[in-house]
């Protein structure tokens, strides 16, 4: 396996068995198993070890040392559970709604460069792809919202469609400037011209006096299209209950969860690959001290790639624990009123700086 | 990927695209009818991947997923009577409907068998279609661009008049 772009990926593509495309699957395997094994560690536990550090607690510490299986006690618990459906939930809109919520949030893994050596599918139209498939995550919140036939299910999911439509704009517009910037689409060559010798100072983050500006809007509105807290309206546990996830036990509720953590990584790893050079390596070489040639590779690159991707979920779960809830009309307000003119501001200074400033 | 692999996933597509958009119409239950367009919506997409339209599948999704299906998710949802249990579709106009059905599909299968077989084009594509796409869109198209964006400016900015709180507070 060459150093060359992609090597990885498209040795697994041409790996047939029997005759069978076996490769292809394994390629849509791999980032699957790394949302499960992601969110069944860092996710859960270590959401529930931070949320406890920050208030001042323990957290779990009964089973395992410093409570470590505690989410393989919940994994066989949730698994345990009977599988409950109201009497007068619509049966298919909400067996369907968690499954088309996962399938949403796990499609725009195809297109985020784990490595330079690995990327689901290197597209041409990657960053548009992964900014315009979550819509299909909004299906499915509406789906397991109407389907659950509560009132709470439905405020939180009509809340939560609004406020991702929403936010899609100003998103949308802060990753224009990364895309404006880079001058192309493809998430794999906007890793490649991010890297350089002297490491972070490559990154799209330095690259404009007005770039992180589009980086702090992106990552405000990211937080609002995941329903993280403070934008965390949809299920808000003080008025909703649990919003649109109310009904739903067991499996299910697994499930949801799994979609929720998914679209965590998945946005931090945009704004990572966007602003943060995605999976070089932020460490400048100094002379002799090559470290920058070092720390680069394709391993490296999964390591550098992994650990931005975890560092913003830091920051989510940080924020979460931290920061109160929005009001609804707070939340529209902030979107209309100041996240979206100041996306547009920063999109007119990117690009006058892209045509007169090389 | 092997032709027979391509050959298999197109007919999946396809086979879901008709699937979903048949349920849209037969279904008689419209919630059920509106969630059917995802699929329907979906496989168009997938449809333009396989013409080599890439730009035009994400747009496909965008568009059509994340705004109008949204929409009328939210029109159909906000309907007083929907809550009404056993709410169904009337079906009306089963003559004029079959006659149109019957009319459209015999002139399509007339001119796909009269037709002397697809146009190809000599050019091969070359390259990244999305740059192709944005040049086309800033030189030969701007006006038509221009026109479009000023019409949804004007369409917003009426959405906001409408929306907006009567300062009056009369009505």
């Amino acid at each position: 396996m060459g150093n060359s772009l992609n090597a990885w990926s498209e040795a697994l593509v041409g790996f047939h068995l029997l005759g069978l495309p076996l490769g292809l699957i394994i390629l849509a395997a791999i980032p699957l198993v790394f949302i499960a094994l992601y969110s069944l560690t860092y996710g859960v536990y270590g959401e529930r070890k931070i949320s406890a550090f920050m208030q001042d607690r323990l957290g779990p510490m009964e089973v395992g040392k410093w409570g470590i299986l505690q989410t393989i006690a919940d994994i066989l618990k949730l698994i345990q559970k009977e599988d409950i459906l109201p009497t007068s939930a619509d049966r298919f809109l909400f067996v369907i709604g968690p499954g088309i919520l996962f399938v949403g949030s796990f499609m725009a893994y195809a297109v985020l460069p784990f490595s330079p050596a690995f990327i689901g599918a290197s597209l041409n139209v990657g960053l548009y792809y992964a900014i315009g498939i979550v819509a299909i995550e909004v299906v499915g919140i509406l789906a397991a919202g109407w389907g659950s036939n509560n009132k709470w299910s439905l405020y939180g999911a009509v809340r939560s469609v609004a406020q991702i439509v929403s936010y899609e704009i100003p998103a949308a517009l802060a990753l224009l400037c990364g895309a404006m910037m880079a001058g192309t689409l493809d998430m794999q060559q906007i890793n490649v011209l991010q890297s350089g010798s002297y490491g972070f100072a490559h990154f799209y983050l330095f690259h404009s006096p007005i770039a992180w500006l589009p980086f702090l809007i992106y990552f405000i509105a990211s937080l609002a299209e995941v329903n993280r807290a403070p934008f965390d309206i949809p299920e808000a546990e003080s008025e909703l209950v649990a919003g649109y996830f109310t009904e739903y036990s067991g499996m299910k509720f697994a499930v949801i969860f799994l979609a929720e953590y998914g679209s965590m990584f998945m946005v931090s790893a945009i704004i990572s690959v966007v602003f943060l050079g995605g999976w070089n390596s932020p460490l400048p070489n100094l002379g002799s001290l090559a470290l920058n040639t070092w720390t680069n590779g394709p391993v490296w690159g999964a390591f550098w790639m992994i650990m931005k991707g975890f560092f913003f979920i830091f920051v989510q779960m940080w924020l979460r624990w931290t920061l109160p809830r929005l009001r609804v009309d707070q939340l529209m307000y902030l979107c209309w009123k100041v996240l979206t003119p100041f996306a547009f501001v920063s999109f007119v200074l990117t690009a006058i700086w892209e045509i007169y400033l090389p | 990927m092997s032709n027979s692999t391509y050959t298999v996933i197109f007919y999946l597509f396809a086979a879901l695209t008709v699937g979903s958009a048949a349920f849209v119409v037969l279904t008689r239950n419209v919630i059920y009818s509106a969630f059917s367009l995802l699929f329907t919506f979906f496989g168009v997409a997938a449809l333009y991947v396989f013409l080599s339209a890439d730009f035009l599948a994400v747009t496909q999704v965008v568009v059509y997923v994340g705004g109008i299906l949204v929409l009328l998710l939210f029109g159909v949802m906000f309907t007083n009577s929907i809550m009404i249990p056993g709410q169904k579709s009337e079906v009306s106009n089963l003559f004029f409907g079959a006659l149109l059905l019957l009319g459209v599909t015999g002139g399509m299968l007339y001119t796909f068998s009269a037709s002397p077989g697809w146009k190809i084009s000599g050019k091969t594509l070359q390259g990244s279609i999305v740059e192709l796409v944005g040049f086309e869109t800033m030189s030969h198209y701007a006006l038509p661009f221009e026109m479009v964006s000023i019409l949804l400016l004007a369409a917003l900015i009426g959405a906001a008049f409408l929306a907006r709180f009567d300062n009056k507070g009369n009505s």
